[in-house]
């Protein structure tokens, strides 16, 4: 099921929080929200979860919009919000059944689902507990199987892995994969390599406006358009080897990070590919190219290069 | 219809395992029997078979017990979020509200039924009119209704159950004894309407066994009115 989102906006008070954002999500995409705190990414999940009525621009949900066709829309969705809000005074099973209930799920069925949600959540030894008996992560365990309870084609997980444990986290990351391959999954976090993790597509949203949208490749692509190498050059005076390399073609800028090590930085102009041409020229002068590694991006890098003024 | 009850179960549920709900039981039978067999202008005291001192005292007791009941109904959701989860599942606003302004009632429903010995004790010392017992059981239930009605709109405003439960009781004052005070001191149109306004009337003429559709209209209005307020409040926050 597609979710498709049309120039949709919100504000508050005289706060734009979406300014106008239009973006698609493909069935069996993965799509990361990212952005600093206050950036949007809440606000427009819970306009796709129906909570939130926008204040224009509309959002379709297998052809069926919010604003029209919620209860559709809602019956399709399974949504986490923000701080996993729960009804603690009840058991798991029994808050779970009540969900499943809601959801529609018939009398016959409600049982397997149940035992289905609790196993892939895995919340077995704690069914029968309360839920503010439960630690943080547990809680955050039954936030994910309420939303997955009734198999919802479109899974909406405001910060998801909030509160777990890194081997949870491995677990959550693995489930929401598997999930998406089938359905379609919109999550948002700070967490940077969490979203590169799980994530097909990334979207970056800062002031309310999206910045970027594209692969985790291709945000690297395009935030840093410039090949980075270190190279470490033996066998030649540095000053010798700093000149020749500025004479490389597509060299657009040569960097001595460590003189006595003779550790050079060349930064390539776009598209260039240096690294033939290093080793080439180290040939041609006899010298001996001992270190060279291609310098990635980080996407802490491109997030912060984005979402700053 | 079913997803209202399946609301409905849950906070009459909740009712129950947060011993909210025996609380009430216990306190509303304690004090309606102390004053009905026991105190004050009790039945002895008046020596007829009649239920009235029962009615008079419940009167006030449910005043202040109900607002206590529907104080968390919205509130608790709004301070937890939860609120969130639960408008998001596919049921309507309107649905939810349904749904707890109908758990309200069903327990208040409940503490009604644990009565019926009153009015076999009673009916076996005299002669007791059960047309009038009808009628003034008819008017608790409409006046518990008009005060969850209100009791959920003062718990749809905010997320404090305190100030829920003070709202609610200052917006009942004015029903109770407020504006029966003032239609007193003005006349013409103005003293009408604030006449008809005050519960009092209402509710005796109801307890002395007339049920006049005005009666019946008054307080069904008021709850209404309270549960499109309440609706409107969660719509509102849905556009915030």
């Amino acid at each position: 099921m597609d979710i498709i989102v049309e120039k949709l906006v919100k504000t508050y008070g005289i706060q734009k929080a979406v300014d106008n954002i239009s973006f698609k999500v493909k069935t069996g995409e993965v799509l990361g929200f990212l952005g600093p705190n206050g950036a949007g990414k809440t606000t427009t999940m819970k306009a796709i979860s129906t909570f939130l009525i926008p204040d224009s621009g509309n959002i379709l949900v297998g052809n069926y919009s919010v604003n029209k066709d919620a209860e559709y829309v809602k019956q399709n969705i399974g949504y986490l919000p923000e701080n996993n809000p729960l009804y603690e005074d009840m058991p798991v099973i029994d808050y779970l059944k009540f969900v499943g209930e809601l959801q529609g799920i018939s009398k016959e069925k409600i049982y397997d689902s149940l035992l289905t949600v609790i196993d892939t959540c895995g919340l077995e030894a704690e069914k029968h507990k309360k839920i503010n008996e439960l630690s943080k992560g547990y809680k955050q365990r039954v936030g994910l199987a309420q939303a997955l309870i009734h198999n919802p084609e479109v899974l909406i997980l405001d910060e998801p892995t909030t509160g777990l444990d890194p081997n949870q986290i491995v677990e959550i990351r693995d489930l929401i994969r598997k999930i998406g391959r089938e359905k379609t999954v919109i999550l948002s976090s700070h967490i940077l390599a969490e979203v590169e993790a799980t994530c097909d597509r990334i979207l970056i949203i800062n002031n309310g406006k999206i910045v970027a949208d594209g692969t985790t490749v291709d945000l690297r692509k395009q935030a840093q358009g410039n090949d980075i190498i270190k190279v470490k050059i033996e066998g030649g005076d540095v000053n010798d080897v700093y000149n020749e390399l500025q004479k490389i073609e597509g060299a657009a800028v040569v960097d001595i990070i460590d003189a006595d090590n003779s550790r050079f930085q060349i930064d390539s102009n776009q598209g260039t590919a240096i690294a033939a041409s290093v080793f080439q020229l180290c040939v041609k002068n006899n010298w001996i190219l001992t270190e060279l590694i291609p310098v990635e991006t980080k996407l802490e890098d491109i997030f912060k290069e984005l979402t700053t003024e | 219809m079913n997803k209202i009850w399946i609301i409905t179960k849950r906070e009459l549920q909740s009712y129950f395992d947060s011993l909210m709900a025996y609380i009430l039981l216990i306190l509303f039978l304690g004090f309606s029997g102390f004053f009905t067999w026991l105190y004050g202008s009790d039945i002895f005291f008046i020596k007829q078979a009649t239920l009235m001192p029962f009615f008079n005292i419940a009167y006030w007791t449910l005043f202040f017990f109900i607002p206590a009941l529907t104080m968390r109904l919205l509130s608790e959701e709004n301070r937890m979020g939860t609120i969130e989860l639960l408008l998001t599942k596919p049921v309507s606003n309107w649905q939810v509200i349904v749904a707890k302004y109908l758990a309200s009632l069903l327990l208040i429903f409940a503490a009604f039924v644990l009565t019926i010995p009153y009015i076999i004790s009673v009916s076996s010392m005299g002669n007791l009119d059960l047309g009038q017992v009808f009628s003034g059981y008819l008017a608790l239930i409409l006046f518990s209704s008009m005060m969850i009605g209100i009791g959920l709109f003062t718990s749809s405003i905010g997320s404090n159950q305190i100030v829920s439960y003070l709202l609610a009781l200052f917006i009942g004052i004015f029903f109770q004894v407020i504006f029966q005070m003032l239609g007193q001191s003005m006349v013409g149109i103005g003293g009408h309407i604030l006449d008809y306004l005050s519960t009092v009337s209402h509710f005796e003429s109801m307890t002395r066994g007339v049920i006049d559709s005005r009666d019946v209209i008054f307080f069904a209005g008021i709850t209404f009115l309270s549960l499109v307020f309440s609706e409107i409040m969660l719509i509102r926050k849905r556009f915030a």
